[in-house]
């Protein structure tokens, strides 16, 4: 005898997947940001920017080619005066790039009065935050992959050299942390897109929370750590100390983390990014480059911190976007 | 009786302390038009958003195809089209790609969406702007592509709210014309309004609401019976000696006769007594000048209504 928990005629679960029509959303979000002259405009910038500083640090580079085991990686490190290197700008246009594909991805919907009307298809919720988050992921990703491309087609005819496996792999984990970098901004842009009416006021508060972690939060990092963990004259642990804590609040902020671990992963002598003792150093070999799983091993709790952050704030503006009345 | 296509008892939903809508029983039949009329914020719209399983209720059931829009939304959602007030689209895309992304929504193989698609379009008469940007659709357009979004997953029951508000006269014709097109069609309208001339040219039943309650409902004839009493008001002009006034008094099914001129007479009656008012002129010896009969407007009855709700209220 089977033991039926439930009439069969009254379901107590909703039917069907929040997955259906998914695909649907995320296809026309994506042809519409490809399309979009607000996309256009941004990705020139980054192809403009890409180009001219990879044309400088050829310049700088081309004298040492044949000494350097990572010249490749160093296309996108080195900067030539007066030009920055590449992932100088990055941390800033990236973030741009991915606010600009999400501040208005709700708002913008109850304004067209398109909201009601997509809501009232054989689709849930889900579908449409889920597929607006995932296209404007596709889209970061489309776009920063052809950059990648664009950055080493152009190291290979300016250094004549190809890169090796390393280089290739080093560079490509560089554009997985990139992606998940714009994956953070992007999430909190769509939170913004959620919580206000106005594309214009949402696209603000994501630039304002950029510019406090860009600018500010190192600055309140350091006065919080002093505060905190005040140093004790003749108590040389207490400096430790406060240098530690700092350190974990400066992590706080995903700038930090981004640049933390693209450094670590571009430069391979890298070994530490955390506070390191003269005792520790003991038999190292200063400038040896480390083999590419102990440089990830190094910046997994960064690419883990990325990814949650990211996650974190894309469940935030779900529960928001469920909760939120559909009528305008 | 036709099958019930969509129920709900007592249906509620509170926003906070407010209460939108109060223990609604509605009840709308296979191949009706159905119009739901009241002020603005009197809880259509909150209504129309919970049979769609957009809003959740705060009590009672509702039933829309047998189905709980609330627990079924993707069954219930893929049978009912909805035309919201003032529809929006992306402005950027032509009408095509509009409707393309709404028959990718309901998971139309290609194919078939492009068949329905030119379908529809053709149906609404906007297929010669096929591939025109919306952006520069006018509101009568927008309104024609709206009902052609609706029609793409060929539906059991249409749902409008405020179809014809901001449309031209003309437009807002056409609009309704369309509505029969699809009634004769077999499909069932729920359209909200607040423009009730309009809604009397199409309603089969209607249903006032009022402060989330629905107050009365009924065909338009039953309501002018109810609230107004008489149902036909009859003008007749015939030339006579006076004594006609009493002669109307005794026909039955006259409730109240008055003068509106010399020769003037208007008479109110439960039923259609033309040919009876006719009959005693002739009778009496005197000219008949002119005789026709008027029915009461919604426009009337809903006056007429909050009038006496309005009184009520004062004398209690």
């Amino acid at each position: 005898m089977s033991l039926q928990l439930k009439p069969a005629n009254l379901p107590q679960v909703r039917e069907g997947s929040p997955w259906t029509g998914l695909w649907a959303v995320v296809s026309k979000e994506m042809a519409d940001s490809l399309t979009s002259v607000r996309m256009l405009i941004l990705e020139l910038l980054i192809i403009l920017t890409a180009a001219g500083t990879v044309y400088g640090a050829t310049q700088s580079l081309s004298d040492n080619v044949s000494q350097d085991r990572f010249i490749f990686l160093k296309l996108f490190t080195t900067g030539h005066d007066p030009v920055p290197a590449f992932i100088g700008f990055l941390g800033f246009l990236v973030p741009l790039l991915a606010i600009a594909l999400a501040f208005d991805a709700i708002n913008g919907e109850f304004n067209q009065r398109t909201m009601s009307k997509v809501l009232a298809q054989p689709i849930y919720r889900d579908a449409l935050l889920i597929g607006k988050f995932l296209a404007g992921l596709f889209t970061l990703a489309l776009a920063l992959t052809s950059i990648w491309l664009l950055i080493m087609g152009l190291g290979l005819l300016r250094l004549g050299i190809p890169p090796s496996g390393e280089e290739v792999a080093r560079s490509l984990w560089f554009l997985v942390l990139t992606i998940f970098y714009g994956g953070i901004w992007l999430a909190l842009a769509m939170v913004f897109s959620i919580i206000f009416r106005q594309p214009a006021t949402a696209a603000l508060a994501s630039i304002a929370v950029w510019l406090f972690f860009t600018v500010f939060w190192g600055i309140i990092a350091d006065l919080l750590a002093r505060l905190l963990q005040p140093v004790q004259p003749g108590l040389p642990q207490t400096v430790l100390a406060q240098a530690q804590l700092q350190q974990i609040l400066t992590r706080l902020s995903p700038n930090t983390l981004y640049v933390e671990s693209m450094v670590a992963m571009l430069n391979p002598t890298i070994r530490s990014l955390g506070l390191v003792l003269p005792v520790q150093l003991q038999g190292a070999v200063l400038g040896a480059p480390l083999p590419l799983s102990q440089s990830l091993l190094l910046i997994w709790p960064h690419l883990t911190g990325l990814i949650a952050a990211m996650l974190l704030l894309f469940a935030l503006g779900y529960v928001i976007f469920q909760r939120r009345e559909i009528r305008a | 009786m036709n099958q019930i296509v969509l129920e709900t008892r007592d249906l509620t939903k509170h926003y906070g302390d407010f209460v939108a809508v109060d223990k609604l029983d509605l009840t709308v039949r296979q191949g009706e038009v159905f119009g739901l009329l009241g002020p603005n914020g009197a809880g259509k719209t909150t209504t129309i958003l919970m049979l769609l399983g957009l809003t959740e209720p705060t009590a009672g059931t509702v039933r829309v195809l047998d189905l709980d829009p609330a627990r079924q939304p993707l069954s219930v959602k893929a049978r009912v089209g909805y035309l919201p007030d003032q529809v929006g689209f992306y402005e950027g895309l032509s009408a095509y790609e509009n409707l393309s992304y709404i028959a990718k929504l309901n998971g139309l193989p290609r194919d078939e969406a492009n068949r329905r698609i030119q379908e529809v379009l053709t149906q609404v008469g906007l297929s010669d702007v096929t591939n025109n940007r919306v952006g520069t659709f006018s509101r009568g357009m927008r309104q024609r592509l709206g009902v052609a979004e609706v029609l793409l997953k060929r539906p059991q029951l249409i749902i409008t709210d405020e179809p014809t508000l901001g449309l031209d006269p003309e437009a807002a014709r056409e609009f309704l014309e369309l509505i029969r097109r699809l009634k004769a069609e077999g499909i069932t309208i729920l359209l909200s309004s607040h423009l009730l001339y309009q809604v009397q040219a199409v309603c089969d039943r209607v249903g006032f609401f009022h402060h989330g309650q629905m107050v009365l409902d009924g065909t338009v004839k039953e309501l002018s019976q109810r609230v107004l009493g008489g149902a036909y008001r009859i003008h007749l002009e015939a030339s006579s000696n006076g004594k006609l006034e009493d002669a109307f008094r005794r026909l039955p099914g006259v409730m109240q006769v008055n003068r509106a001129g010399p020769d003037a007479y208007e008479l109110e009656a439960q039923s259609d007594l033309r040919a009876e008012a006719a009959r005693t002129v002739v009778e009496r010896g005197a000219n008949l000048l002119s005789l026709n009969v008027e029915m009461p407007g919604l426009d009337e009855i809903y006056a007429r209504y909050f009038e006496q709700e309005v009184d009520n209220v004062v004398a209690a």
